[in-house]
């Protein structure tokens, strides 16, 4: 990833005249395409690259107009999510989709196009915060691991080995027992579970990029062990992150809702995917669909627009596929 | 007399690796004064990049150790003082320029960034005051439109203009001494003496001293006022360059400048290369690592390292062969540079 960072050079003889001392201004050459420009150019041919990046600009979007609207004082949602309306829901068993609510109503007539898109921004949040956390750790102390080696290398990654072959679900079930429900500790806990996967990635890169140059050029001019790893050494391995995190958002929702699924997490009457998932599974064996399908859906058009951005990163920074 | 910079006695660095102990530099001693130059050559894997490293205490522990000697700065017994101490002596005091400028800048950050980062690593400065100073260091080293350059990423820059910007930022903070470590085996050879002429134009205008590591004899002849000259981790002769040049009483030295290129000789001679290989460092002889290539062996050569002979005004050499000998032998070499001076 970092001959990527390092790439991009000028093709040759674009401003290979070298100034003299004194000598007149040279006409600098045609602007080099930076990294970020030049995976955009790769990223762009990958159709389903933009689909996913297009899904998750669409659900971020709901997903932060929904809080700004909850905090100005006004719904995004056309009706109440938790309003009970027994009319819309005869025999308790919700109504079908109709032009009036067009993801039809619960059992308790509770309108589910209104639910599902509450429920974006916990979603949302979710992937945000876990991530965020795990990163927050991860790329502390994988590249600390991968810079000193040795001890602090072995302790750290034994670590993230024990967070590895810990069955996933279980640890955080068992740390949302301990921590006690409600969705911010749902949050906690899934970022403080996987925090392995970045230290891994990094020290990886790391153990690379130590050895550069101008590692040591920077420690010749007396720079700090920290300095070096975090201003020199972390900045040039961030390329495979990025698709960790596009990825790791991905997985942080669908955790959140198979813990809300078993019942752990996201508390009634707030609504959340994996939530909804769980309490009308019930209804499907009554034939009532709609209740079921569509959070569902939304989870799973979430995730696939997480992972395959994700993908077509990873396509896009590597600097083997690059053509 | 000038003042004297640094004095390195009896340095040895050694490397405990699963194979065994690598002995990378053995008593290597030297001194540096205000505005000298010293040139240290040698073949690859001779010790000369390690005793730089030693100076700098840079050299990677593990698996690397200065294992003995003394390494006074001003005074300062570099191998005493604490990891913080030191860290302030490098950048400050001791300032180095690497081999390779396509790797030694880093790629993320502006040339600018990494130049300031320097001056605020060690001066009290701030960032806007730093990076002033960055595009009059640029401007310094001879790098035109610097105000502009500065906000450029190393991969705008050409190997001449990185290499440039290296100096600069080794000078920032007006080190004493400038250890240059191949600083011009990566480059074009025409950018090669441009550089070369950036590094003395910054000594004479900052008085430090310089260390030049190459292995190009022509820069050291060009620059240099004292020689080293490395083999298998020893010092095998030290003097003033034109001792050394025209004088030289080391066999290795011989060979050395009997492998270069002449353009005075007739058209047709060929260059007398050093038969065989540089010695294995694990397992180099109690004595003379040359013994084995050297031609003109005797049988301690092997066993004892030769005692510290003064031939001639601060010119010492390392070596069995008694002194007039040497001449005599030396007279009979075909290719030699004190025939034509």
């Amino acid at each position: 990833m970092t001959d990527d960072l390092i790439g991009t050079q000028e093709p040759g003889g674009q401003e290979s005249i070298e100034p003299m001392a004194g000598g007149p201004a040279m006409i600098v050459g045609r602007q080099p395409l930076g990294l970020w420009s030049d995976v955009w150019r790769r990223l762009r041919r990958n159709k389903l690259a933009v689909v996913g990046l297009g899904i998750i600009i669409v659900f971020v979007t709901v997903g932060i107009a929904e809080s700004v609207s909850t905090a100005a004082g006004f719904n995004l949602a056309p009706y109440d999510p938790n309003a009970v309306n027994y009319e819309l829901s005869p025999e308790g068993l919700g109504s079908p989709p109709s032009w009036s609510h067009p993801f039809g109503t619960d059992y308790l007539g509770r309108d589910i196009f209104s639910r599902v898109l509450v429920a974006t921004r916990i979603s949302m949040l979710v992937g945000v915060i876990a991530v965020a956390i795990a990163l927050a750790i991860g790329l502390v102390l994988g590249p600390i691991a991968g810079y000193y080696g040795g001890a602090v290398d072995s302790v750290i990654m034994r670590t993230a080995d024990i967070f590895f072959a810990f069955p996933y679900i279980l640890f955080v079930l068992l740390l949302v027992t301990v921590l006690g429900g409600g969705f911010i500790n749902v949050f906690v806990a899934i970022g403080l579970l996987s925090w392995a996967v970045y230290a891994r990635l990094n020290r990886g890169s790391v153990l690379s990029v130590r050895r550069m140059e101008f590692v040591e050029a920077a420690r010749a001019q007396g720079a700090t062990d920290l300095r070096i790893i975090f201003r020199h050494v972390l900045p040039n391995t961030m390329a495979p992150v990025y698709v960790a995190i596009a990825m790791g958002v991905g997985g942080a929702i669908s955790t959140e809702a198979a813990l809300s699924f078993l019942g752990i997490g996201i508390q009634p009457p707030d609504a959340s995917w994996g939530k909804m998932i769980s309490d009308y599974l019930s209804y499907m064996a009554a034939g009532r669909w709609w209740m079921e399908l569509f959070p569902a859906l939304a989870l799973v058009i979430t995730v696939f627009g997480f992972i395959s951005f994700g993908n077509g990163l990873r396509d896009a920074t590597d600097p083997k596929l690059k053509e | 007399m000038a003042e004297r910079l640094l004095e390195v006695s009896g340095l040895s660095t050694h490397f405990f690796t699963h194979a065994g102990v690598v002995k990378a530099v053995n008593g290597v001693s030297f001194t540096l004064d205000r505005q000298e130059t010293l040139g240290i050559v040698g073949e690859s894997g001779s010790g000369k990049t390690v005793t730089a490293l030693s100076v700098m205490r840079l050299v990677p522990d593990p698996p690397g150790k200065v294992v003995a000697g003394t390494i006074d700065l001003k005074g300062r017994d570099l191998l005493a003082i604490s990891e913080d101490e030191m860290r302030q002596v490098r950048g400050n005091d001791i300032a180095m320029i690497f081999q390779d400028p396509m790797t030694s800048l880093n790629p993320v950050y502006k040339v600018g960034d990494q130049i300031a980062e320097a001056v605020m690593l060690h001066q009290d400065k701030g960032k806007k005051e730093a990076w002033s100073m960055a595009a009059e260091l640029l401007k310094r080293v001879g790098i035109p439109d610097a105000k502009h350059r500065v906000t450029q990423y190393p991969h705008e820059f050409s190997g001449g203009m990185r290499q440039r910007a290296m100096i600069a930022m080794a000078i920032s903070c007006n080190p004493d001494i400038l250890i240059a470590d191949e600083p011009t085996t990566a480059l074009d050879v025409t950018i090669q003496a441009q550089i070369i002429e950036v590094v003395i134009e910054m000594q004479q205008q900052y008085h430090s001293g310089v260390i030049l590591i190459t292995h190009d004899l022509g820069v050291v002849a060009e620059m240099s006022d004292k020689v080293m000259v490395m083999y298998g981790g020893r010092t095998v002769e030290y003097g003033p360059v034109d001792e050394v040049f025209y004088n030289a009483h080391h066999p290795y030295t011989w060979g050395l400048l009997g492998s270069l290129p002449r353009l005075d000789l007739a058209e047709k001679e060929r260059l007398t290369p050093i038969k065989g290989n540089p010695p294995d460092l694990m397992l180099l002889p109690e004595g003379c690592p040359f013994s084995g290539r050297c031609g003109y062996e005797r049988p301690e050569c092997r066993a004892v390292w030769p005692e510290l002979e003064i031939v001639g005004p601060e010119h010492g050499v390392h070596c069995h062969i008694p002194a007039d000998e040497r001449l005599t032998l030396r007279a009979g070499l075909p290719r030699f540079l004190a025939q034509v001076s």
